[in-house]
C-alpha cells in the first residue's frame, strides 16, 4: 500500500467538546415503565430509612440501619454482626451474579432502568424540560446569548438541581443513624462532621454527575458498559434497529416516488432525538446505548403515524435478527430467557441465596471464645494449688440481657471463679449476666489441686433461658510439671 | 484501500470513525478524541499538585525537605493526636483522682478504666522487674498469686506503690530486715533451722535443735506455725510460694546471708492517679484481697464490642 496520506495542514481536534444532549419528550410503554422504575427505585431510596421496626428496648427501631459505630447491620428481622460479614459478602456476590443473570436474560436492563446514574439523569432531564421546554426550546436557549432571562432560568434550574442533589446526599446518611434524630440534628447543626462531609460530597457528585456529566459517566467513567461488551452475545436481548427492514432510509415522499426502493425507516431521526445518551441506534449496539427503549417508543409512534408495522426498532437478539432477516418468524422475547446460561446463573444465584438463608436460620445467638493467659501460663497458689487464667468472651446476640452459665467440662477437681465472683465462691460453674446485644469479656480463674496434671478441658456456655443455646470452647490447663 | 489525498473525511467502515490521516505501514489512526472535560480534570490535578507542594512538605533537599507553609509534620500530627487522646482521658483521670481507692470497686466502670490505665502504666514502669505478665522472678515478687508480704488489698497495694519497700526516698517506706545468721550460727545449726522451716510444708525434717532455734530467733516475726506477719513484712514460711527459692540450699542461704530486695517508692515519680490505677491493675491480676470492710465485688469485666 502506498502512503499518499494528506499532509495535515490542520491537525484534528484532540479533545472533543461535550455535546449536551437535549432529549425529546416521548410517551409509550417503555417510557411508562421507566417512570415506574424511577418511582420504585427513588421510593425505596428515600423511604427505607424512615421505616420503623420494633426490636424491643435494647436495639434500634429502624428497619434498615448500618450502625457503623456499634458495628451492627440491621435489615428488618435480620441483625448482622461483624463476624457474620460473610452474609454481606454473600449478598454482594449475589448482586454481582444477579447482574450477570439480568444481563443474560434481558441485556442491559440495569443500565436502562435501575442504575442510579440513569434514574437521576432522568430526573434532571425532566427538570430541564420543566424549566426550559422540550428539545428545540432547550437547544435554542443553549445557543442564546447570556442575558437576564437566561441567567434567571439557569440559576433557578440549577438551584433545583442543587436541592435534589442535597436531598439525595441527605438521604444517604439516614441509613447510618437513627433517621428522625439525625434529620433533626442535621438541621440544628448537631450532627457529626462526617455526616455533613458525606452529604457535601454526595450532593456535589449528584449535582455534577446527574446535572452535567450524564451520559459521559456511562460512556467514559463506568466500567459496566465495557464489561457488558464481554457479557453480551448473539442470544442477548438488546435494543436493535432492524436494518434489513429499515434500509434504505428515505422520506415518505421519496418512497412514494420510487416504490420498492426504500425501507421502512423514514429517517425522521426521532430515535436520536429522544435518546437520553444521544446515540443513533441505527448504527447498531454500542457502548452508549443503555437499552432504555425510548427509541422504540419514538419509532413505534412514527410507524403508527405513517401506517407501517411497529418494531422497526425493538428488543431482539442478534440471532433473531438474522433469523428474521432471512424471512423466519420472530421468536417471542421470553424465549431468550430459557437457555443454559440463564439457568446456570440463576442456579448459582439461587444456591448462594439458599445457603445464606439456611445459615441465617440455624445460626446460634450465643457464642463463647476462650483465650488462655500465656504470661504467666500458670500460677502457683499459697496452698500449692495451681491457677490458670482465661479471658472469656460471652456473646449474646439477642436483644435482651441474658443470664448465662459458664461451666467447666473436664478437669477433675477444678474450680472456677471470675473477676466479679470472688474466690470464696469458686465452683464448677458460675452464672453471669450478659447485656443485651453485646459481648461481655469475663476474666476467669480456674484452680486445680496441686497433683493435677496438665490437660485439655473445655468451657461450656449455656444461656439460661428457654432457648438453652450453648457453645463449647476447648482449651488447656497448664501446670508447673509440664511447663518448659 | 486506496487513499485519496483530496478526501479529507474518510470513514473507517467497521467502526464508523473518521481517520486522522496518520498512517504507518498500513495501520491508520482513527479519530477518537478524548472528551474535553477529561483534559480539565488533568489540569485540575496539576493545580492540586501545585497547591499541595506549597502547603505541605514536598521537595527533598540535601539535608531536609521543603517545609510547606502549613508547617505540617507527621510528628506534629502524632503529638496532636496524643494530646487529643489525653484530653479525652482527662475526664476519667479526674474521676479517679476524686475517688478514694477503697470506693473504687463499688464503681465497676471506673474500676475497669483504672485497670486498663494501670495495665498501660505497668508496661512502662514495672515490667523491668516484675515481668510483662507480672509473674516476677526470684527476688521479684509475683503479683498474680495470693501471697502478699505486706498485704494485698487495694489500700495496701497503693501504699506499697507510693512508698516502696526498703526505699530510702520515703520516710514511710515499708521496712523489714531479716537478720543474717551466718556469722552467729554454725552450719549444722543453720541446716537444722532450714529443716524445721521446710517441715512446715512437709519437705524437711524438723529436729529438736531446729525447733529450738526457730522458737528463740524466728517466732517473733514468722510466727510459731510459720504463717508470717504482715505488720513486720515477715513472709509466710508455710506456703508454696518462696520469693528467694524453696530448695533447702536457697532457704539456708536466706537464713545465713539474706537478700533484701528493694521496691522503689513511686510517690515522687508518678502522679497519684497513675499510682491508683496501678494499684487497681495489680489488684485485678487474680490475687487481690478484699478490703477489710465489706465491699461490692470487684468488677473488671466490660461489655466490650467484639
Amino acid at each position: 500500500m502506498a502512503n499518499p496520506s494528506p499532509t495535515l495542514d490542520q491537525p484534528p481536534e484532540l479533545y472533543e467538546k461535550h455535546k449536551v444532549i437535549h432529549n425529546k419528550r416521548v410517551d409509550g410503554p417503555f417510557r411508562r415503565f421507566k417512570w415506574l422504575a424511577m418511582v420504585v427505585t427513588l421510593g425505596i431510596y428515600y423511604i427505607t430509612p424512615w421505616i420503623r421496626w420494633d426490636r424491643g428496648p435494647y436495639a434500634p427501631d429502624q428497619a434498615v440501619l448500618i450502625d457503623l459505630a456499634n458495628r451492627r447491620f440491621y435489615m428488618f428481622g435480620i441483625e448482622i454482626w461483624p463476624h457474620e460479614f460473610y452474609f454481606i459478602a454473600g449478598l454482594l456476590v449475589m448482586a454481582g451474579i444477579g447482574l450477570f443473570l439480568v444481563t443474560s436474560a434481558v441485556g442491559r436492563a440495569w443500565c436502562g432502568y435501575a442504575c442510579p446514574q440513569t434514574v437521576w439523569t432522568d430526573v434532571f432531564q425532566h427538570i430541564d424540560r420543566l424549566f426550559d421546554g422540550d428539545r428545540n426550546a432547550r437547544i435554542r436557549l443553549d445557543k442564546a446569548p447570556w442575558g437576564l432571562s437566561k441567567i434567571t432560568r439557569r440559576t433557578s434550574k440549577w438551584s433545583v438541581y442543587l436541592l435534589i442533589s442535597l436531598v439525595t446526599g441527605g438521604a444517604w446518611i439516614l441509613y447510618f443513624a437513627d433517621a428522625p434524630t439525625l434529620f433533626q440534628d442535621f438541621f440544628t447543626g448537631q450532627a457529626a462532621p462526617v455526616a455533613y462531609a458525606t452529604v457535601g460530597i454526595l450532593t456535589a457528585t449528584t449535582f455534577v454527575l446527574g446535572g452535567f456529566m450524564r451520559e459521559q459517566v456511562c460512556i467514559y467513567m463506568c466500567p459496566w458498559p465495557r464489561i457488558q461488551t464481554a457479557m453480551l452475545d448473539e442470544k442477548s436481548l438488546i435494543v436493535t434497529y432492524k436494518d434489513w427492514r429499515g434500509e434504505k432510509r428515505g422520506s415518505l415522499k421519496k418512497a412514494e416516488k420510487n416504490p420498492g426502493e426504500y425501507g421502512d425507516c423514514v429517517d425522521c431521526l426521532q430515535c436520536v432525538a429522544v435518546c437520553p445518551t444521544g446515540v443513533d441506534i441505527r448504527e447498531g449496539a454500542q457502548i452508549g446505548c443503555i437499552t432504555c427503549g425510548l427509541c422504540i417508543d419514538a419509532c413505534d409512534q412514527v410507524m403508527a403515524d405513517v401506517g407501517r408495522p411497529r418494531g422497526l426498532i425493538d428488543y431482539a437478539t442478534l440471532e433473531d435478527c438474522k433469523n428474521e432477516a432471512a424471512g423466519g418468524a420472530p421468536k417471542p422475547p421470553w424465549q431468550t430467557l430459557l437457555r443454559p446460561r440463564t439457568f446456570v446463573y440463576f442456579g448459582v444465584w439461587g444456591a448462594i441465596g439458599a445457603a445464606l438463608l439456611f445459615s441465617l436460620g440455624v445460626r446460634s445467638h450465643t457464642d463463647l471464645t476462650v483465650s488462655q493467659d500465656r504470661n504467666p501460663p500458670f500460677m502457683l497458689m499459697r496452698d500449692g494449688s495451681v491457677r490458670n487464667a482465661y479471658t472469656l468472651r460471652l456473646r449474646n446476640m439477642e436483644s435482651r440481657p441474658r443470664d448465662m452459665e459458664i461451666a467447666l467440662d473436664g478437669l477433675p477437681g477444678g474450680l472456677l471463679w471470675t473477676g466479679s465472683i470472688q474466690r470464696e465462691n469458686a465452683a464448677r460453674s458460675q452464672t453471669v449476666e450478659v447485656p443485651a446485644d453485646a459481648t461481655r469479656t469475663v476474666r476467669a480463674y480456674v484452680v486445680a489441686p496441686s497433683d493435677t496434671a496438665g490437660q485439655s478441658f473445655a468451657f461450656t456456655l449455656t444461656s439460661l433461658d428457654e432457648q438453652r443455646e450453648s457453645d463449647t470452647s476447648e482449651t488447656r490447663f497448664v501446670t508447673p510439671e509440664e511447663s518448659p | 484501500m486506496a487513499n485519496d489525498p483530496h478526501n479529507e473525511t474518510r470513514v473507517d467502515q467497521p467502526t464508523g470513525t473518521e481517520f486522522v490521516g496518520h498512517e504507518w505501514d498500513g495501520i491508520e489512526e482513527l479519530n477518537t478524541p478524548l472528551p474535553r472535560w477529561w483534559l480539565w480534570t488533568f489540569y485540575a490535578t496539576i493545580v492540586w499538585a501545585v497547591v499541595y507542594v506549597v502547603l505541605y512538605p514536598a521537595w527533598p533537599l540535601v539535608n531536609n525537605a521543603t517545609q510547606g507553609v502549613l508547617g505540617w509534620t507527621s510528628r506534629g500530627q502524632l503529638a496532636e493526636e496524643i494530646s487529643t487522646a489525653d484530653m479525652a482521658r482527662q475526664g476519667v483521670r479526674d474521676q479517679i483522682a476524686a475517688i478514694d481507692i477503697v470506693k473504687l470497686p463499688a464503681n465497676p466502670e471506673l474500676m475497669q478504666r483504672a485497670v486498663a490505665g494501670g495495665a498501660a502504666a505497668f508496661k512502662v514502669n514495672c515490667v523491668q522487674c516484675h515481668g510483662a505478665g507480672a509473674a516476677g522472678s526470684p527476688g521479684y515478687p509475683n503479683l498474680n498469686d495470693d501471697d502478699w508480704i505486706w498485704g494485698g488489698d487495694l489500700e495496701a497495694i497503693e501504699f506499697t506503690l507510693q512508698h516502696g519497700i526498703r526505699w530510702e526516698g520515703s520516710a514511710q517506706t515499708r521496712f523489714s530486715l531479716m537478720p543474717g545468721f551466718g556469722e552467729v550460727f554454725s552450719d549444722g545449726q543453720i541446716n537444722a533451722l532450714a529443716g524445721h522451716v521446710l517441715s512446715f510444708t512437709d519437705r524437711g525434717q524438723s529436729s529438736a535443735t531446729g525447733a529450738e532455734l526457730y522458737d528463740i530467733n524466728c517466732v517473733a516475726c514468722h510466727q510459731a506455725n510459720g504463717s508470717g506477719n504482715r505488720t513486720f513484712g515477715a513472709p509466710a514460711l508455710n506456703d508454696a510460694i518462696w520469693l528467694y527459692g524453696s530448695s533447702e540450699a536457697e532457704v539456708r542461704q536466706q537464713i545465713a546471708v539474706p537478700n533484701h530486695g528493694v521496691m522503689p517508692g513511686w510517690k515522687d515519680r508518678l502522679d497519684p492517679v497513675t499510682i491508683k490505677m496501678l494499684a487497681a491493675y495489680v489488684h485485678s491480676l487474680g490475687g487481690g484481697e478484699t478490703l477489710p470492710a465489706p465491699e461490692v465485688a470487684v468488677l473488671e469485666e466490660g461489655n466490650g464490642q467484639p
